[in-house]
Parts: structure tokens; sequence; C-alpha cells
């Protein structure tokens, strides 16, 4: 339901405020909902606000876990003769 | 043809209504604003109907009436974009454009600067592309009744012999290529409305595409469609052709070029590139045996650099765009309904 | 773009639906309730079902902001906007959205309310300091993640001392809603909405956590994953659910881990319970009056309350008669199931919040499910 996408944060400003980026597209955003966020910290921003950082540890977890899935499929397969 | 200054005196003052009532102010904004600049022999007849001789062949003609907001945008304006906008619809009939007329709309209160500007980057577009705006027209509406400035601009094409553009000639089995990336009108706009901004190196692709058209149906004369995406940008155009062939389409999104940062400024703002609007992009739809060398013809043209082979034309009697997604699934390509509004969920 | 691009990877998406296709059991069907509109558009936008086997079905829920939110609270919206000469900001999902008699905002404005489509509050914000002498208000919708970002305007506006501006509130929260469906006769009785398990709010988790759907999993016996919205996500959530299923658990995992912990962003929650407090009742859309399911002002902050601002008068509101978008939201019927689906009621004219939200039921089975009512339109190789 609520688009929110992961940003870069480039800029800390006065006020509760930050510059963060995605690719070349730079927005103003709030981060008076999060933190202890530092400049290079990836965040979760939806309508103009950072709601969360980003955990690199947990993302890179969870793609290996995708990985893995696959991995015991592909084993199983070749148990399985390679049936699909 | 003399050189013209991109960069003129900066005009004092704004319009009123006795820059439409006929008098004097009149007489002195046209001479002073838009003959100077957009000074061409046959403007110069200074008459009120443009009188030229025309070449052999069957005539294509187009109107576009030209509003936006913000009036200047990274990439152009309201002026480059309407000289841009009714030649590339000239120019996807497969013709060669040969004359431009320019009617203005100006809102009391505008200021003059602005105007000169915008008849500046109007003047530039079409000498750049060779095609003279040969007669116009001005008028002011009152404060509040106008954005601005609106331009409504006409133009006159000759189509060469032996070309037949026409979406109706959408066939099954016909490959679909596209002149570059999407989205970049729109992003560059929207990067710049009120209440939006966003920061971005995202110009508008606003350009002429009738040189790249002129090569393209001189290689393969028997081009069977060619539509610009502007509005409802690649989604809408392609579901315009299949509805009039009776036809359906099958992309590959990832053969579609889209820019990171429109893909990124689409992200934040939850818009799909497929609807956001082109202004220097066409869409052609060939025989497959003719698709490469078309293909090699437009990458070898500056406008056509990032052209690829986007998909095909299937049968489909209901006429739907579905798409191949870069994830591997399938989906369906809809008219957009609506604007497509910046959205939160 | 980090940590998106790589959730949208084909191999790996192949990768998991070779393991989904080899785990889920040939012998039973799995119906996976998906709570939020972000899964219903991710399933839609990137064809996903394609790569799911046939006995793993998705039956949407009603994680739509926009499509629960109930007529009357909209013509409010609109009589706000209309009656008291306001500057009406809103959000551009509830432009379209018809109220009673197809009255929408974009209508509204048409006829001269002065209604302004804003990216966020901070743009609300601008706004109401930009003209000191209107009044302006912000129409605020959402679930648990939109919900914050209200709290910090309110905070801020009453920092600068922004007396012209205020908040129409109608936030609302995903737990009390899931509690309903999973008590509806339909569930729970009749049996006619089969639910094994639930793809389990991702942004909303990022903000409560996962904690709270922990009563659902242990008192419905129910499994939930809370699943990203990428595709790969909703992929992978769904494999987590089949093994729940296959092995007989019903736990909340995590599979979100990147942004939801399982406490939530504490600092968001504070700021929302510091402005906001639990409505004692709200109606919604398709789910009927909810109790405790949704926020309004505190009386600390009843300055920018803009139910309490403007005088809204007492109205008729009513939707579209046969219009199946209750049902649809519930789960209980199929947007097909709609007499008036795809006949008169088409994203162009909408005549339920279903069709007009990209996120809606509606409005995704006709922008990307069509084709698979036309039947295998397209040939075999070509889809390869």
């Amino acid at each position: 339901m609520c688009l929110a996408i992961p940003a870069r944060v480039t800029q800390l400003d006065d006020g509760d405020m930050a510059v963060v980026a995605l690719e070349g597209v730079k927005k103003r955003i709030s981060i008076a909902l999060i933190e202890d966020v530092e400049v290079g910290d990836y965040v979760l921003v939806h309508v103009g606000y950072a709601l969360h950082k980003v955990s690199p540890e947990e993302a890179g977890r969870t793609l290996a876990m995708m990985a893995e899935a696959g991995v015991l499929a592909e084993e199983l397969e070749e148990i399985a003769g390679g049936a699909l | 043809m003399n050189a013209i200054d991109p960069r003129p005196a900066k005009r004092a003052g704004s319009i009123d209504m006795a820059h439409g009532g006929g008098g004097r102010a009149m007489a002195d904004l046209i001479r002073d604003v838009f003959q100077s600049h957009l000074a061409n022999p046959i403007l110069d007849q200074g008459n009120d109907a443009a009188l030229f001789d025309v070449p052999a062949g069957r005539l294509v003609m187009s109107t576009d009436g030209h509003v936006i907001s913000p009036l200047f945008f990274p990439g152009g304006d309201i002026g480059s974009l309407s000289v841009h906008g009714t030649l590339n619809d000239v120019a996807m009939a497969g013709a060669r454009p040969l004359y431009l007329t320019a009617s203005f709309i100006l809102e009391e209160g505008f200021p003059l600067a602005d105007l000169e500007r915008i008849v500046v980057s109007m003047a530039l577009a079409a000498r750049q592309a060779g095609v003279p705006i040969v007669t116009g027209d001005t008028k002011v509406v009152e404060k509040g009744k106008g954005d601005g400035v609106f331009i409504t601009t006409t133009g006159l094409g000759v189509v060469p012999e032996g070309v037949h553009v026409s979406a109706e000639r959408a066939r099954p089995g016909q490959k679909i290529l596209l002149s570059g990336s999407i989205g970049d009108h729109g992003v560059a706009i929207l990067s710049k409305r009120e209440n939006l901004e966003f920061e971005t190196e995202i110009r508008s692709d606003s350009a002429a595409l009738h040189t790249l058209v002129a090569e393209m149906v001189s290689a393969v004369p028997g081009i069977a469609v060619l539509r610009d995406p502007t509005r409802g940008g690649l989604a809408a155009t392609l579901n315009e052709i299949a509805q009039a062939a009776g036809v359906g389409v099958l992309l590959d999104e990832a053969a579609i070029p889209v820019k990171p940062d429109v893909a990124a400024a689409c992200e934040l703002l939850g818009l799909d590139p497929l609807y956001v609007a082109n202004e220097g992009k066409l869409v052609c739809l060939c025989e497959p045996d003719d698709a490469d060398r078309l293909l090699h013809v437009m990458t070898a043209h500056p406008n056509g650099a990032d052209a690829s082979i986007i998909g095909t034309v299937i049968e489909d009697d209901i006429g739907l765009v579905q798409m191949q997604t870069g994830f591997g699934g399938m989906r369906v390509v809809d008219w957009l309904s609506g604007e497509q509004l910046p959205r939160i969920c | 773009m980090k940590y998106v691009d790589e959730y949208r990877d084909r191999t790996l998406a192949r990768t998991v639906a070779a393991a989904i296709r080899r785990e889920a059991r040939p012998d039973r069907t799995y119906h996976i309730m998906e709570f939020c509109g972000g899964h219903t558009h991710a399933i839609f936008r990137y064809g996903v079902k394609d790569l799911m086997p046939d006995n793993v079905r998705f039956v949407h829920g009603p994680g739509c902001p926009v499509c629960v939110l109930p007529v009357r609270r909209l013509d409010d919206a609109v009589e706000i906007a209309e009656r008291h000469n306001v500057i009406l900001c809103t959000y551009g999902d509830m432009m379209r959205v018809p109220g009673t008699k197809q009255r929408s905002l974009i209508r509204a404005k048409a006829d001269g309310a002065d209604i302004k489509m804003v990216y966020s509050t901070l743009d609300a914000l601008k706004i109401a300091r930009d003209n000191p002498d209107r009044e302006v208000v912000f129409f605020a919708i959402g679930f648990e993640t939109t919900t914050p970002p209200t709290a910090a305007a309110i905070k801020q506006a009453e920092r600068e001392g922004l007396s012209n501006f205020s908040v129409f509130c109608n936030h609302v929260l995903t737990p009390s809603a899931i509690g309903h469906i999973l008590e509806s006769p339909e569930v729970r009785d009749l049996g006619t909405v089969k639910i094994d398990g639930f793809l389990g709010p991702s942004h909303v988790s990022s903000v409560i956590g996962s904690e709270p759907y922990e009563f659902f999993a242990e008192e419905f016996g129910k499994p939930v994953v809370i699943a990203g919205f990428e595709p790969l996500d909703v992929m992978q959530s769904t494999l987590m659910l089949i093994r729940q299923i296959n092995e007989g658990r019903h736990e909340v995992e995590n599979e979100y881990t990147r942004v939801v912990t399982r406490e939530g962003n504490l600092k968001a929650q504070n700021l929302v319970s510091d402005v906001f407090e639990l409505r004692q009742n709200f109606e919604w859309r398709g789910l009927g009056t909810v109790p405790y399911s949704a926020l309004k002002i505190r009386d600390a902050f009843a300055d920018f309350d803009a139910e309490k601002r403007f005088d809204i008068s007492p109205k008729n509101s009513r939707e579209v008669k046969s219009c199946e978008c209750p049902a649809i939201l519930r789960g209980v019927k199929k947007p097909t199931d709609c007499k008036l689906f795809g006949t008169v009621c088409t994203p162009d004219t909408p005549r339920g919040s279903c069709m007009v939200s990209s996120e809606g039921a509606c409005a995704a089975y006709w922008t990307y499910g069509r084709y698979r009512e036309a039947g295998s339109r397209v040939p075999r190789e070509a889809a390869e």
C-alpha cells in the first residue's frame, strides 16, 4: 500500500532535514522520524520522510536466503533426475 | 539568413490589453518581438496570409495547441516545444515539413522579456529544423483568463511518393522500434513543478524528428506506422495503434530504454515510465525483414542513437498491449486513466 | 537502484520460483492473503502469478487506504473544500475517487474549489506558510506508514505557530483490520473466504514492527510472513508461508528484515501517540464499523483538527448501488464477480474506489489481469 523507496543520504541539514539521492535524483526530505542518521546511510523514504534505516547486513542476508532456496531446489532436482 | 542572438536585450514591461487591441502597441509588439526574430521571406511579405508554392505530391497538415507549466523547463520551453511538437506530428505521416504557422494567446501581465525569450527559442528551433514560420496571430486575454502564454502551431508537409504511413497498417508479425529512452520530458517537467521539486540532470528530450524520419523512409519506404509517444507515453501510443488496426502488441520490457534517473524519479513519485510523456521520440512499425536495416539507420542518427527493437505486433482482436516483464512474468499495459498523478500508495 | 534492483532480479526469481514449485504440495491449494495493495500491485506489475504454480492463489486484502475510506469521509473533504473556502491539500491518490453521485475532488476542483495535490505534508506546511490569509487543510489518509509524517507536520505547525493549518484525519490501523477479517463469518464460520496465511504489510511494519501480528498468528492459527514490496520479496515470503503451512506452523516470520524489526520505529510510534489517540469506532468501506481501528487528533492539538475547526454537515452519503467494492475488499468476491466491472466501471469511469487506486483490486485486475481472461493469446514461444 505505502509507496516507499530506499535512498542514500547525501547531506544532513538543519531542522531535521536531509538530502537523499536515488541514482542522480536528489530530493530534500525530513529525517524527523528516525534517529542516528549519517551521510551514506540508506533510508526508506515515504511521502518526503525517512521512515527507517535500511540494514545492509539484513539486505544481503535476505538475498542469500533467496539464492539458497534455489540451491536446495537444484540439488533436489539433481537427485530427482532434473525433472521439473 | 542572419544569425539569431539567443540572448536578446532584456525587454522591460509586460503584456497589456493594448497589445491585442489592433493599435500601435500591437503593431510594435509584432514588429519588435515576432517579426524581428522569426524573419523569413514569406513572413516578411507582411500580409495576413502567407503565399507560397507547394511541391507536387500529397500534402499533410497538422495542428497542435501548446499549454505547459512551467513555461521554461530543463531542455526547452513552450516555444521550442511548440515547433518540435508540430514538426513531429507532420513527420509522423512520413512527410517532409515545409511550413509552420504560430498563434499566440497572451495573458495580460505576461512579462515581455519572457515572451521574447520564448519567441527567440521558437526561431532557433524553426531555423535548426529548416522550416520557416510563415504566418501568425496574437491575441491578448485578461489577467486570470490564461496561463501566461498558449501557443498553437500548424504545420504543412509533403509526403514522398510510395510512402503510406498509417496506424491501420499495423499487422501481426511486424516489429516495433523505439528511437530512444522514454519518460525524459515528463520527468524534466515534474522536477520543476511546484510542490514536487527534485533535482535531476534529466532534460526534456524535446526535438524535431523529421530528419530522422526522412532517413528512415528513404531506407525503408514500406514503413507501416510512425507515431510520437507524447502525452500518455509509450503505453498510450501503442494502445492507439492496437485499437486502430485491431491487433495486439507484445513488448519486451528489458528492451525498452529508460534512463536510471527517469526510473528513479518514477519510483519516488509512484509513476510508470511507460505512461510518462516524451517530446523527441518515435515509435515505428515495420516488416520483420526491414527491422535490422531500419535500426541501423536510426542508431546512426543523433535522434535515434539509443533506438531498439522493443516488441512485436501479434494477433489479438481485442487489441491488448502486453509486456513480458523484466522479472519474467506478463502484464497488460493499458491506456492511462485520466492524468498520471504522483501517488503515495 | 540499490536495495531495489536486486529484488527484481530475473535469475533469482526463477530460482525462488523453482523452489516454490518443488515445495508446494500438488494435493492441496494455498490461499494466501496479501493484505497490502502494495503486494497486489507487485504481483500484477511484475507478473508474479506467471511464476507461481496454479495451486498457489493470492487473495487480495483491504490494505489500500484509498479503497477503504468510506464515501462519507470523502464527501466531508469535498464539503470542507467547497463550503469553507479553504485550500485543501491532498495526496494525488485521492483526486479521482468518486464520492456520492460520482463527485470527486478533481470534479470539485474543476468547479472552482481550491484543491492542491501534494507529495508530502512538508508541502502542505509550505502552502500554509505561503498563504497566511487562507485556511489550509491537509486531507490525511493512510495506514501506520503515512501517519507519522502527519504527526510530524502537526508538531511542526505547532512549533511555528501556523494557526491557519489543520488536518482532516482519516488515519486507520492495520492490525484492527486484519483482526476484523479473521473474525468475519466468511472466514471463521462459513469458509467462503479461505485464508491459509498472510503476506504481512511491509512499510506499515517498518513503523509498528512485527510484534503486533503475533496475536493473530497465535489466536487464529494463521502464519504471517512480513514481506517486502519488491517482487522477489513477495515470492520468497510466499515460499516461507508454504513451508509454514506444510509444517503446520503458524508463526510470525519476517522476510523484510532490511527495514522491519520486531519493535519497529519507536521514535515514530511515540510521535504518533503524542498527537493522536484511538477513535472508538471508524467506518471502513467494505468492513463496516470497526472498533478502535482509526486515529483522531488529541485534544491538546485540537486547534489543528479540521473536524473541530470546521462545521461539517450530516449527509446521506452513499456508494453506487451494486458496486461490489465492499465484498471485494473483504475477499468474498473477485472483481470479475461484479456486474459493473469492465462495463460501466472502468479506470476511466470508476464507480468504486477499488477501480481508482492503482493498487485497488479492480484496477489491478483490469490493468494487468485481463489477458488471463482473454485466454492464452500470447504465443507460447513469445512468452518464454
